[in-house]
């Protein structure tokens, strides 16, 4: 049976992570992301935790090539820290991580949490110095006055080591809890949004910031949105986009002035005010915000859809694909449950050609834009026999439920698929259950 | 007269079912107010954002905090065994001596 892509299947590769159902907390999965040549993927946790993982390309001419991630390096990148001043913990949690594209041999990304983000350095060693003759044989410095000849150490290769430190730690520029991370396109800046406030950076610098954006009004009980995620243009290095809780976005020029407070667009699709519900601003936040690859749309995710905007156009959506919409009756539930808040994120593929996002009961979407079609999958440890390619899932929304279906009754809402990611380049795709990272490929017929 | 009353009967039903199927949404709202008849008007309300804006645990001071976090270490780790060799006495340790440092922090299941 084609899926979205025409003849695409999708093919269990591989999962990582733990069997057993008692998930601890720090194993929760937070943040998942490809660098910019897919080779390497990275993972963030509520422990504060790292895993890069390489791919290792075996055949790649071969039809039938099964590229996989393996384990290249893991360190904690946040511990949790006390804010004395509000007598509250800052959470360890791995908010978001974004790969700087490479210059050199060394690989760097950018990862945050609540309050502080860190570049981390990531480097291979490979060689190591050796025939010193500066120690005794049990480790311990010979006297000085012993030595009498000099010898020159020589570089000998060894197993390889891949070590990360952090290069640079910006902090205390954040009231709010920071929801995102943008590198800009110059390779130079990037950005960092807290719900009230968006700030730039330079890579290079850790005591300065600048404020581009403040949301906070004078009197906080006139708060009616916050901000729920930022982006910048891949390509405008001007240009930036925040989403906020009321499901708007606006789109801001930094060359207009300093402070972008004033939008330069501002993309909201109106709404019936007939229909409009307690939960209507609710299920309307906007969860995540991402350009497409060549610039020219973004797409934005609220809880029930994914929407498709054209830049040059803010008064509506050029495509909206319904995730779940049979959640729509079942609100109130959600609401009591808390997962009506619930911050689901989407991507696009290389060529921007489908859009993917997650759902509950470990499901996930896909949506072809050019042939109209969408797939619902699952990642399941049921599923989970090399290669075995993964069936399209049905939710049944009322009445008679076919044979392989699932009703929304039955659907586990603990199991929430809030982070995906696309491969650059390939269709290769890594989705996070909640401590469970599964990768999934196209099978190449 | 009783088929009159069915009548008025069914095209109640057939209102109720309509607005149903309009709007699922009013519906689930109407279940919920029922629920909690004391819930405020608007969900978007200041008061709601700025609960959102302080999430996170809050403790009395930061000697509650490094309490509650002691605990937890307690709980999750077992007991450290005790070390085989006395280092203390005999002469000033080198670093070799001293036993390596054992990571408090677990490393992550995704890399196992």
């Amino acid at each position: 049976m084609a899926g979205p892509g025409g003849d695409m299947q999708w093919c269990f590769s591989q999962v990582k992570g733990a069997i057993d159902d008692d998930v601890a907390e720090a194993d929760i999965i937070s943040t998942v992301e490809f660098n910019h040549t897919g080779e390497l993927l990275a993972t963030g946790d509520k422990g504060g935790r790292v895993v890069i993982f390489q791919q290792e390309i075996e055949n790649k001419n071969q039809p039938q090539f099964r590229s996989e991630y393996n384990v290249y390096s893991t360190f904690q990148s946040h511990e949790p820290e006390f804010d004395y001043l509000k007598s509250l913990e800052i959470e360890e949690k791995i908010n978001k991580i974004r790969w700087l594209p490479q210059k050199n041999a060394a690989q760097f990304l950018l990862s945050t949490n609540d309050k502080t983000i860190k570049l981390w350095k990531i480097s291979e060693r490979d060689k190591r110095p050796e025939g010193y003759n500066l120690k005794e044989e049990d480790g311990r410095y010979k006297d000085p006055n012993t030595i009498t000849s000099l010898r020159v150490p020589v570089l000998k290769p060894m197993d390889l080591m891949v070590e990360a430190s952090p290069r640079r730690v910006f902090a205390n520029a954040h009231t709010y809890h920071i929801n995102s991370v943008s590198v800009n396109s110059d390779n130079e800046t990037y950005l960092s949004a807290d719900d009230l406030r968006i700030n730039l950076w330079h890579l290079e610098i850790t005591d300065r910031s600048f404020n581009i954006v403040d949301i906070k009004p004078a009197n906080m009980e006139e708060l009616t949105e916050v901000i729920t995620a930022a982006e910048f243009h891949p390509h405008q290095c001007n240009t930036f986009v925040y989403s906020s809780s009321k499901g708007t976005i606006r789109l801001c020029d930094m060359r207009v002035s300093a402070l972008c407070d004033k939008h330069s667009k501002l993309f909201e699709e109106p709404e019936d005010p007939s229909n409009r519900s307690f939960f209507s601003e609710i299920i309307s936040s906007i969860s995540d915000v991402k350009f497409s690859h060549n610039g020219r749309y973004m797409m934005t995710r609220d809880y029930l859809s994914v929407k498709i905007w054209d830049l040059n156009m803010e008064t509506r959506p050029v495509e909206t694909y319904q995730v779940h919409e049979y959640l729509r009756s079942k609100l109130c539930s959600l609401y009591e449950n808390d997962c009506i808040f619930d911050k689901f994120e989407c991507c696009w593929n290389g060529n921007d050609s489908v859009v993917m996002t997650g759902s509950y009961n470990n499901f996930f979407r896909m949506f072809d834009r050019g042939h109209r079609r969408d797939v619902t999958l699952e990642a399941s440890r049921e599923n989970s026999k090399p290669m075995q390619v993964l069936k399209p899932r049905k939710v049944c929304t009322g009445g008679k439920r076919k044979k392989d279906e699932i009703s929304v009754d039955s659907l586990d809402f603990n199991k929430k698929i809030l982070h995906t990611a696309w491969h650059p380049q390939d269709n290769i795709i890594a989705v996070a259950t909640t401590n469970n990272l599964y990768i999934f490929q196209d099978k190449v017929n | 007269m009783s088929e009159e009353v069915e009548e008025t009967r069914i095209s109640e039903e057939q209102q109720e079912m309509e607005d149903k199927v309009i709007s699922p949404e009013k519906s689930e709202e109407a279940k919920l107010k029922a629920r909690y008849p004391n819930l405020g008007g608007k969900p978007g309300g200041s008061e709601f954002l700025r609960k959102r804006l302080q999430k996170g645990q809050k403790y009395f001071d930061s000697g509650d905090y490094n309490m509650a976090k002691a605990k937890m270490k307690n709980k999750q780790l077992p007991s450290a065994p005790t070390e085989k060799t006395e280092i203390t006495g005999g002469h000033i340790p080198t670093p070799q001596d001293l036993p390596q440092r054992k990571t408090s922090i677990v490393a992550s299941k995704l890399a196992g």
